[in-house]
């Protein structure tokens, strides 16, 4: 075990070119997946918090379900959609990094939208009577709001990048885990444990961590640093 | 571009679960005097307001303003008003960019609205870590940059010292010198004195006496508002 660590920690350091063709592919896809999520998901948790139309609490409930999606269930969707019979099929995007971003999207989009629509809507209730005092309401209250709190909304946008950097089941399904093309760090990981080769994979295993670190630790110092200066 | 005043409330209740704040409340505000609404806590003066400048939907009733387009040209200050995480400045300049100002006026006329209110200064700094005084200029400042027609006040110098509260007062004498309708809630009879040219007096969500201030005081006519009178001054 410690043999192993020791191994993984050298692989590390020595720059193995292998491991951070993986960690590099790895960060493209969640980061990719996180952005689009991010583009999509903070208008729409805006609306949801701000808009009143019918089936607006069943969205809700629905987008909050949303949230606990199995990977593995949102990695057989999308190859469904995507396998040459499906009705995305002619695009052949099954088992390329593209599909691995689109089911990471997919994945993500929920935690996304749901936690922004939480934050706005609270966030809505002392604005409201300002704003529309303003004459300021609907998706322009909503656009205002989301700009006011944007800093606060990192938190749910790193939510959804830790999902998105770990989970296996969905980039697993519809990436292949072919090596040099849709290997990532979580399906490598999977792959070397259950091949033996630990040290690759406890090598990948603190790589993994020390990113997700540093990425949450850069969000923190943002808010932090947005908090003193806009109050 | 014909004025929105005067303001007419016909019969206007309002009610919540089936409770009656405001109970069939008959009024026309006219441009000019400066309108001061007193009232108990609770009385019902915030929702009167509310109701006023549209923020609140009468249960029943009506409220009508003279000519169309009365949404742009009234504006309120709330008691606690909400900043944006942005400058000073940019506060104003929100306001006007929402109120349809094109943008090449906006800084000009945001900062001349800073200058008003004395706030030049600090026209740069974040808004949310101003004083409360200084929010509540800043407030004022937005309210003048869209120079309205009517001006809401509730309670807008609550929780603030002498010092602020005079600043604010001179804010308020320049807004209805300019020509802008003022209507402003307090709970404080010299307040009341210093700025208002007549009194709305509530009680339990009804209007009690409307009287020009020099006959309010030292007198009022409702037993109601004599009443208030009579414990409120003591203390002011
Ligand atoms: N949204 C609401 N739902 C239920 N009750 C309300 C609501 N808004 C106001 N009330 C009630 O209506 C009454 C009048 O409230 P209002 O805030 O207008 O009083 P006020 O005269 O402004 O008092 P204060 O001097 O304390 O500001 C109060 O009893 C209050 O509890
Ligand atoms: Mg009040």
């Amino acid at each position: 075990m410690l043999e192993a660590l020791g191994s993984g920690l050298r692989l590390v350091a020595t720059l193995d070119l292998r491991l951070w063709e993986i960690v590099g592919l790895s960060l493209g896809v969640s980061l990719s997946a996180v952005a689009f999520a991010t583009l999509l998901g903070l208008p729409l948790g805006a609306v949801l918090a701000v808009g009143r139309f019918p089936g607006r609490q069943a969205a809700i409930v629905v987008l909050n379900a949303l949230m606990g999606l199995p990977p593995v269930v949102v990695g057989l969707f999308i190859y469904l959609l995507l396998s040459r019979a499906g009705p995305l099929g002619e695009f052949g995007l099954l088992f390329t990094p593209q599909a691995m971003v689109i089911a990471q999207t997919v994945l993500v989009l929920p935690i996304i939208a749901a936690l922004a629509r939480q934050a706005v809507e609270d966030a809505w209730r002392d604005y409201e009577e300002q704003l529309r005092s303003f004459g300021v309401e609907g998706w322009r209250g909503a656009l205002t709001v989301l700009w006011d709190i944007r800093f606060s909304l990192l938190t749910a946008v790193m939510a959804g990048l830790g999902r998105a950097s770990a989970e296996v089941g969905a980039v697993m399904i519809v990436g292949g885990n072919i090596d040099g093309v849709t290997r990532v760090m979580t399906t490598a990981i999977a792959l070397e444990t259950s091949k033996g080769d630990l040290p690759l994979a406890l090598g990948l295993g603190m790589v993994l961590i020390a990113i997700v670190l540093a990425l949450n630790a850069a969000a923190q110092v943002i808010k932090e640093a947005a908090l003193r200066r806009y109050g | 571009m014909s004025a929105i005043l005067p303001l007419r409330l016909e019969e206007v209740s309002y009610a919540v679960d089936g409770r009656r704040i405001i109970e069939r409340v008959s009024l026309v505000l006219e441009a000019g005097p400066s309108t001061i609404i007193l009232g108990a806590n609770g009385a019902g003066k915030s929702v009167l307001m509310r109701l006023m400048h549209g923020l609140l939907a009468p249960s029943a009733g009506r409220i009508t303003w003279s000519s169309q387009g009365a949404r742009r040209r009234q504006a309120m200050v709330f008691q606690r008003p909400v900043m944006l995480r942005r400058s000073a400045l940019d506060n104003v300049v929100y306001a006007l960019k929402v109120a349809g100002v094109p943008a090449a006026q906006r800084e000009r006329l945001a900062q001349e609205a800073l200058d008003e209110v004395g706030l030049r200064p600090v026209a740069r700094r974040p808004a949310r870590v101003l004083s409360g005084g200084e929010q509540q200029r800043l407030a004022l400042a937005r309210a003048w940059a869209l120079h309205p027609e009517v001006l809401f006040l509730d309670e807008p110098t609550a929780n603030l010292d002498p010092g602020a509260t005079r600043e604010i007062e001179t804010i308020i004498k320049a807004f209805d010198a300019a020509g802008t309708k003022v209507v402003m809630s307090t709970h404080s009879l010299g307040q009341a004195r210093r700025l208002g040219d007549e009194v709305i007096f509530l009680h339990q969500g009804r209007v009690a006496e409307r009287s020009p201030m020099d006959q309010f005081f030292p007198l009022p006519a409702s037993p109601e508002a004599a009443a208030f009178v009579k414990r409120e001054l003591p203390w002011d």
